[in-house]
């Protein structure tokens, strides 16, 4: 399949995203810059982690207007699977693809670590491949990951059943104690209605071979590849 | 011409930077300080002759790109 990683001045997990899905996954999958106005024949797009245009404003606010986020808009439309992961996640809710926000976490901390993810349904292009109750090990590293929407927005996710992960502990209890930074229902990633848009905080890119201390993150790329070779979705050609 | 905008959390926005400014000022020894909302100030220097036309720019602007309406409101003053 073919990837297409977004890269934004001060984007930094963009190499990460390309090493997991070249060398680790065997997939074929390059870098694109944000002057492009064109996804070419990707068929699937990384919104990669970072500190995009400096998180200036607002983090997200900026890189939401660039070119190719106009490019990753129509191919959202289209149906084609975006994930955007930590700074991509924000992104993502600032250009209006993805509910709610990210605020800054509770404690004011900078958290980077490994946290648990309770995978709350496997009825999405992310975690079809998630075995049932295993719990991903996977690491955050952020300062504003604090996800917030409105009751009326919460109400709509959990109805539509768009929340696909929470911050759990390891025994997969959703305890405000394994809430690194304080978001609303725990969650750490969520959908949009159609299912073909993602955003999560936690970076699974960060965790796809045991060298890193979890290759669980390979569960969601893998979940993408599986959907992208069962299912007729939109091409960004 | 010259507008200022002053952007806040919501009120149903939690605001951790908020609560901690207020412990402090309680720590130092300030008394009756209910509650601090910390948000951000942008002066923007126009060069417009009509008023009007310029509050209806920057309203737009405000409410769609420099606050987000998910978490914080907006005040705009033009001089």
């Amino acid at each position: 399949m073919n990837f297409a990683v977004l890269q934004f001045p001060a984007s930094n997990c963009d190499q990460d995203a390309i090493h997991a899905l070249r060398d680790v996954l065997g997939q074929s999958a390059r870098y694109l810059w944000h002057k492009e106005t064109s996804l070419g024949d990707a068929d699937a797009v990384i919104v990669p982690g970072g500190f995009s245009y400096g998180d200036y404003l607002r983090c997200g606010a900026i890189a939401r207007f660039s070119p190719v986020m106009q490019a990753v808009k129509q191919f959202a439309d289209r149906g084609g699977l975006v994930l955007g992961i930590c700074n991509g996640f924000q992104v993502l809710t600032e250009a209006g693809l993805l509910s709610g926000a990210l605020i800054r976490n509770r404690d004011l901390q900078f958290h980077c670590e490994h946290i648990f993810l309770k995978t709350v349904t496997t009825d999405s292009p992310f975690t079809n491949k998630i075995p049932a109750d295993k719990l991903l090990k996977i690491p955050i590293a952020h300062g504003e990951g604090c996800y917030f929407a409105d009751e009326e927005t919460l109400a709509k996710l959990k109805a539509n059943n768009q929340i696909l992960w929470q911050y759990c502990d390891a025994n997969g209890n959703l305890t405000d104690t394994a809430n690194p930074n304080g978001s609303l229902l725990n969650i750490a990633g969520i959908c949009n209605e159609r299912r073909n848009v993602t955003g999560l905080m936690p970076h699974p890119e960060r965790a796809c071979e045991p060298l890193l201390g979890s290759d669980d993150g390979k569960w969601i790329l893998e979940s993408i590849i599986a959907a992208l070779e069962n299912k007729t979705i939109a091409k960004a050609a | 011409m010259k507008a200022k905008i002053v952007i806040t959390p919501k009120k149903a926005v939690v605001d951790p930077q908020g609560k901690t400014v207020r412990n402090a000022l309680e720590q130092m020894g300030h008394q009756g300080i209910k509650a601090v909302h910390v948000g951000k100030y942008l002066e923007i220097e126009l060069d417009s002759a009509d008023k009007e036309s310029a509050r209806r720019q920057l309203d737009e602007a405000c409410h769609r790109f420099l606050s987000n309406p998910v978490i914080e409101d907006y005040k705009l003053e033009i001089e």
